[in-house]
């Protein structure tokens, strides 16, 4: 899932602090999961933006509704009639949802509620860890099933560097050596001597630096 | 091993002698008579001087510049390049501007990661890998081609190293690691600062089981230790370095105003014992803001003066 973390108050305030009427808009796809914009979080961030009007003497109304999902066009629908009467909207989507939103209602002011961090998943409550960069080209079947791009911190294909101590990687004693934990996966498969095989030059045109990316699926287009 | 290059280091390997090699770090500025200076006092001790590339991350004057001055007075360069600042089009570009300068080494690293320099809020660009960059530098030489497929005009003649460090975790894997290099095309290595000699020595043995010594030049890397300050310093906080508590505690136990001599006794001793072991053929001195002291190790471990080659 894409994992977010909330803003800090004060930039969302920065932001907003002009608006009579504002919108508090959450997502309840990855978000939600990851505690960062679903429901509980919007009543959360609106109750505190009202707390903080009111201490500054202003009346704002501040509404919460939370979509299905917000990268969707069809949930984006459900606000269609509504989206008009705010002064802003603080979408509390991963970056994904809130461009949507923007596009969709193409002139109102739209304000991102979270950072959006990585593709990873939830290892127990409260702690997301990052599992993938999107690279559009998966290289997993050669690495033991563990991604060198997303946690190896130099991303590198033929790893380990000579940083690699006790299992951990040299910027950060708790962060795990990816490759040390693919050459134990290897072990556990078996297949250690695969280690020796060179993964290629990769070709980097199907990441981020072939420029924005589309996939299209003409068989289930309507 | 080819044997095309102009390299004297290549030569003084190839003919079988110990070769020593040495590094300069270049100045944060712009003033090349800090590099001059230090590459003159040990040009006579030494076949070849690495000039690092932006160590530990922070920035400086560039290798490629650096490496171009010495060429310049007459010394031997080994270029060092990381894969963390450039991608396959600088890196590309700047080999071919090092062989326009005929500079005849170069040493393939990933590079430390920026948050230990001066930009730790920089991209890292890792668009290849230290191995994928000794396969780019062999293809450009051997085959006289581009990465992207097309003719290199007057392919860079290079001879091609790495780096190893037998001390870095898993320790099992330090050998394949190493066959890997070789494989992707590493003529020469110069690995970690050597304090463990026993589990140095336990990885030569390795090495020497797989036949990897008649494959490729292992320089042994030392550094002496300037104080007991230093020896623990690197014990704890330099990542990948093993420094057994007994040459920590030598140091320590030594009075202050003798320490340095004792570090270059300590560096002396291991060159002295790592000569007897298979598949040693070198040095690589890393005396790391202490150049001044390379001819006095060189000359005191017996490695002087240098063979002369045509």
């Amino acid at each position: 899932m894409i994992v977010a973390e909330k803003k800090p108050i004060e930039e969302i305030i920065e932001q907003v602090e002009d608006c009579e009427k504002l919108l508090i808009l959450g997502c309840n796809e990855c978000v939600t999961v990851c505690e960062a914009g679903g429901k509980k979080e919007v009543g959360v961030l609106a109750s505190a933006l009202r707390m903080y009007f009111l201490n500054q003497g202003k009346e704002v109304r501040i509404d919460e509704v939370t979509l299905e999902r917000q990268c969707d066009h069809e949930y984006l629908e459900e606000i269609r009639e509504v989206a008009d009467q705010y002064d802003a909207i603080v979408s509390l989507a991963c970056g994904v949802g809130v461009q949507f939103v923007a596009e969709k209602y193409h002139s109102q002011r739209v304000y991102p509620g979270v950072n959006t961090c990585f593709l990873g998943a939830t290892e127990q409550r409260g702690l997301w860890t990052e599992r993938c960069q999107a690279c559009g080209t998966c290289i997993l079947a050669y690495t033991a099933g563990i991604c060198p791009i997303s946690r190896c911190a130099k991303r590198l294909l033929n790893g380990p560097c000579g940083g690699s101590s006790n299992g951990k990687c040299e910027i950060n004693p708790e962060l795990d050596c990816a490759w040390q934990l693919i050459i134990d996966r290897l072990k556990a498969l078996g297949r250690l001597e695969d280690y020796e095989k060179l993964l290629e030059i990769k070709d980097w045109s199907t990441d981020r630096a072939g420029g924005p990316r589309k996939v299209i699926r003409e068989d289930v287009q309507i | 091993m080819t044997d095309t290059a102009r390299s004297r280091l290549q030569r003084i390997l190839s003919e079988g002698h110990l070769a020593v090699t040495s590094e300069c770090g270049p100045p944060r500025g712009s003033d090349p008579e800090a590099i001059k200076t230090k590459a003159e006092i040990i040009k006579d001790y030494v076949d070849a001087v690495n000039i690092t590339d932006n160590q530990t991350s922070v920035t400086r004057l560039c290798s490629l510049a650096s490496c171009i001055h010495l060429k310049l007075m007459g010394i031997e360069p080994v270029l060092q390049m990381v894969t963390r600042d450039r991608n396959r089009i600088a890196i590309q570009s700047d080999i071919l501007g090092a062989a326009s300068f005929d500079i005849p080494n170069i040493l393939c690293l990933s590079g430390d990661h920026q948050s230990f320099g001066d930009s730790a809020q920089g991209q890292n660009v890792h668009d290849l890998d230290s191995m994928q960059l000794i396969q780019t530098v062999r293809l450009m030489r051997d085959e006289g081609k581009f990465l992207g497929g097309a003719e290199v005009k007057r392919p860079p003649n290079m001879f091609v190293g790495a780096a190893a460090n037998p001390f870095a975790d898993p320790f099992e894997i330090r050998v394949p690691r190493l066959a890997k290099k070789i494989a992707a095309g590493a003529e020469f290595i110069q690995t970690q600062c050597i304090y463990n000699l026993d589990k140095f020595e336990a990885w030569m043995k390795g090495v020497c089981d797989r036949g990897l010594d008649e494959k490729v030049h292992i320089l042994a890397g030392v550094t002496p230790f300037k104080s007991a300050g230093m020896a623990k310093f690197m014990k704890n906080r330099v990542p990948g370095m093993d420094v057994p508590d007994e040459v920590v505690k030598r140091m320590a136990d030594t009075p202050k105003e003798k320490q340095a001599e004792e570090g270059i006794n300590i560096c002396v001793e291991s060159i002295e014992r790592l000569k007897s072991v298979k598949g040693v053929h070198g040095f690589h001195i890393m005396a790391i803001e202490w150049e001044q002291k390379v001819p006095e190790i060189v000359e005191r471990a017996g490695l002087s003066p240098r063979p002369k080659i045509d």
